[in-house]
């Protein structure tokens, strides 16, 4: 075999593969083409969460396709569906608070703070600490921590305690924008205005000019200082 | 380290010369240079890149080739064979595309008593919206108005805009953001509520708001988050393939279960359609930011039942995507990392461009230097790229900087062993964003009754020339125009339409007419990135 190769093992099938490519270009080298599995391909979306195993290694080690080089002598499959648990709720009835997260997710409760989903996290997200903090009723930091969290359901498929960490995430992060983050005044404000008409007038009056009108306003537009 | 002895040659020359160039003041280009390197380098002037549409309601109008064959294609349905007797759902409002403007108009549309149904063709949510990083704009400062907001958008847009789009963009603009906040949005905000809101490219006042560098996606996942909250029914991996008509007016569509392969029958008194961008159709050989299924799907569509497009001989090419390493090649470097001072530097080390001109200009000169001056940077793969100075940024604003501004953006370096904090990353222009499509009105109605587009697909509201942080705004926005719109329609139309493919056969007939082979087909719904070798040995035994 070539140096710059590898051979990757997809679900059990060995492929010989350029030994920089990431996962998810490896598989379309071999000649996969997607339909599930592969959304951003830029580690915003979650939708390649995969699972593998180096060859000689016990250890199960998750990623996500799109990000994750190959190596040779991998194991892989891709887990592009994870079937969590998810609670339905008007985000309008609820109080920020412990009692509605552990209403909403009671399974919580047993988490075993066995640190796994954070060594799981290919975000590098503290997942354990959010949840812990979600369970002491500490939206805030809950919301905070898990800021970065693409709902890959990596973490979710290795709790022992079947916690879908990432709906838990999002519920803070919604709790925590709808009711404790105070509202911006100042867009309360200008909604009221615009509802007034206020600016209206204004607008009807650009709305009219011509290219070389508008160019001139445009060119000597103040332009406010920046950071 | 990942980068080649070539590459760390250059990168030597790139560090001998930093220290010069912490002072250097580079000029920004007159009028009559900008033109001169648009019309000679910009993809957008470049005739060969452009074909004229021979069939179709915008036959006649420019459009890049790559574009021109998808709308100038068959379908895979055969409109004579097609049986449509069985409909599998029958509802008000159908939303093609889970991306942020089929979101909001799913629960608009909702919100206005329709019974609706909202189909994607990947997950929910995977979409162009859960990648944007930068922000979103929104005059919603003592300092702004929405008339200073439309003073930039025109002049943004080089004043092509649609003023009635543009008026309902920036009217709407404070109340989607407040829309937002409401859902439980976690826009950067300080201690008092106030948002966090900086300049953007062409903004005259800092309105640009933000979720960290994960504004789309924290919009995205909160948005949908409240489609399943609300149970709205949407069904995943099934692209509306086709539309339907009664003649004149949309009345339904085709989808195509992508795993059964079998095919669906919707009827439906409004279509919206907010399928997204076309990245993925690479237009000019160009890598692409967006996401795997953005492949001009509905404009395919609703050109094809005569709505006609414009704009569609603009291209937005972001300046800077990434050129190296290939697992990165051309995913989205933020305009952020240049308005913190990283230097665009050829491969002597030297500056070509001052770093902060419009984002068609920067890519001109990128494209320059890296052809006509050969001053690139060879990448294993064969591109030519520039180099992106990133440790310059340290340099001027303090160590750990970096870190602390672009998380996301460092984590994906390094996990390829590159620390931008250290060593200057390689760039080249990728296709972001299609300024043009499907031409609407303010309610977001297309040319063709009871058919509505909102989203990247849609054309006019940023002429040809949209701001950053314009199409997140124009996403909530006429999503949730167009949710509105379609239900209150719904609501007037009391029998349901006859369901028909008559359009096609005509468009079938126009194409064969100008002698289009008949192995054209699309919408295209994926790409393909399979290995010729292992594609050309394809062999086809499960009919
Ligand atoms: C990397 C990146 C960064 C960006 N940064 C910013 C930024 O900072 N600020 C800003 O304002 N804008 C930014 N943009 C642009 C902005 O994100 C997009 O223009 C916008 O989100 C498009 O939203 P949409 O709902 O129209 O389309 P999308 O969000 O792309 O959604 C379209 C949906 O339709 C689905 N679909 C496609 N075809 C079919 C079909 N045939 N049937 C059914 N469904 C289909 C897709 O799968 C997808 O889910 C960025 C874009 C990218 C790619
Ligand atoms: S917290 Fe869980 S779902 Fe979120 S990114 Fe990390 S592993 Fe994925
Ligand atoms: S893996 Fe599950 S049980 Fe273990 S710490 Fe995380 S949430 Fe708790
Ligand atoms: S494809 Fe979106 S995270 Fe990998």
């Amino acid at each position: 075999m070539a140096e710059d190769m590898a051979t990757i093992y997809v679900m059990g099938k060995a492929y010989e593969v350029p030994k920089d490519l990431t996962i998810m270009k490896a598989m379309e080298y071999a000649g996969y083409r997607f339909l599930r599995g592969c959304g951003c391909r830029g580690a915003f979306c979650g939708a390649c969460g995969t699972v593998y195993r180096n060859v000689d290694d016990y250890r199960l080690r998750v990623g996500l396709a799109c990000q994750e080089v190959v190596q040779d002598g991998m194991y892989l499959a891709e887990i592009p569906f994870f079937p969590g648990n998810k609670a339905f709720y008007d985000i309008e009835d609820l109080e920020p608070n412990s009692e509605t997260i552990l209403k909403l997710y009671p399974e919580i409760f047993r988490c075993l703070a066995c640190n796994t989903c954070t060594k799981a996290c290919p975000q590098d997200i503290e997942v354990m600490e959010y949840i812990q903090a979600a369970l002491r009723g500490d939206i805030a930091k809950a919301a905070d921590l898990s800021f970065d969290c693409l709902l890959c359901g990596l973490c979710a498929a290795r709790c022992p305690a079947e916690i879908v960490q990432y709906n838990v995430a999002l519920l803070c992060r919604r709790l925590y924008s709808r009711y404790i983050a105070p509202k911006a005044a100042h867009l309360e404000n200008r909604v009221e205005e615009v509802r007034e008409g206020k600016y209206d007038k204004e607008l009807a009056d650009l709305k009219k000019m011509n290219e070389r009108q508008l160019a001139k306003l445009y060119d000597s537009r103040d332009i406010e200082p920046g950071d | 380290m990942y980068y080649t002895p070539g590459m760390l040659k250059s990168m030597k020359r790139v560090e001998a010369t930093r220290e010069f160039r912490l002072t250097q003041e580079l000029p920004l280009l007159d009028p009559v240079q900008k033109v001169d390197l648009l019309e000679n380098h910009h993809p957008d002037y470049i005739e060969d890149v452009f074909r004229e549409l021979k069939v179709g309601p915008s036959k006649g109008t420019l459009t890049p080739k790559e574009f021109a064959s998808v709308f100038e294609a068959y379908s895979a349905i055969d409109p004579e064979e097609f049986d449509l007797s069985t409909v599998d759902y029958d509802v008000d409002v159908l939303v093609v595309g889970g991306g942020g403007a089929g979101a909001s108009a799913a629960l608009v549309a909702h919100e206005h008593g329709a019974d609706v149904l909202l189909v994607t063709k990947l997950r929910f949510g995977d979409a162009n919206t859960i990648m944007a990083q930068g922000g979103i704009q929104g005059a919603d400062k003592e300092n702004d108005s929405p008339a200073i907001h439309y003073l930039d958008v025109m002049g943004g847009g080089r004043y092509f805009n649609d003023p009635d789009l543009v008026e309902a963009l920036v009217v709407d603009a404070p109340g989607a953001l407040a829309w937002l906040e409401k859902l439980g949005v976690m826009f950067d905000k300080e201690p008092d509520g106030t948002m966090v809101s900086i300049h953007g490219g062409g903004t005259s006042r800092q309105r640009m708001h933000a979720a960290r560098d994960y504004t789309g996606g924290e919009i995205m996942k909160t948005l949908r988050d409240e489609v399943q909250n609300r149970k709205i029914p949407y069904v995943e991996f099934s692209p509306a393939y086709e539309l339907l008509t009664d003649g004149k007016k949309v009345t339904g569509a085709v989808l195509h279960n992508l795993e059964t392969e079998e095919y669906l029958v919707v009827r439906a008194k409004t279509v919206i359609l907010a399928t997204g961008g076309a990245g993925r159709l690479h237009v000019d050989g160009f890598p692409t930011t967006n996401h795997y299924g953005a492949t001009a799907d509905g404009l395919v569509l609703g050109y094809r039942v005569g709505a006609p497009l414009v704009f569609m001989d603009t291209i937005q090419y972001h300046p800077t995507g990434a050129a190296y390493p290939e697992q990165l090649l051309g995913q989205l470097v933020t305009e952020k990392v240049r308005g913190l001072g990283g230097q665009l530097v050829n491969t002597d080390g030297n500056r070509f461009i001052y770093e902060l001109e419009t984002r068609d200009v920067e890519a001109a000169a990128i494209i320059r230097e890296c052809s006509e001056r050969k001053k690139g940077v060879t990448t294993p793969s064969g591109y030519s790229a520039v180099w992106l100075d990133t440790p310059i940024i340290e340099v001027l604003r303090g160590e750990g900087i970096i870190r602390k501004r672009l998380p996301a953006m460092y984590r994906q370096y390094q996990r390829f062993e590159i620390d931008m904090a250290a060593v200057p990353i390689l760039v080249y222009p990728t296709q972001h964003y299609q300024n043009g499509g499907l031409e609407i009105d303010a309610d977001t109605e297309t040319k063709i009754e009871n058919l509505y587009a909102a989203g990247e697909l849609s054309g006019g509201i940023h002429g040809r020339n949209r701001l950053m942080g314009n199409s997140l705004l124009d996403v909530v926005v006429f999503g949730r125009r167009a949710g509105k719109a379609a239900a209150e329609r719904a609501a007037t139309i009391k029998k349901s339409g006859k369901l028909s493919l008559a359009h096609l056969t005509e468009f079938h007939e126009e194409l064969e007419g100008v002698g289009v082979a008949h192995d054209r087909i699309a919408p295209m719904l994926l790409p393909d990135y399979r290995r010729s070798k292992a594609t050309e040995k394809k062999l086809v035994v499960l009919p």
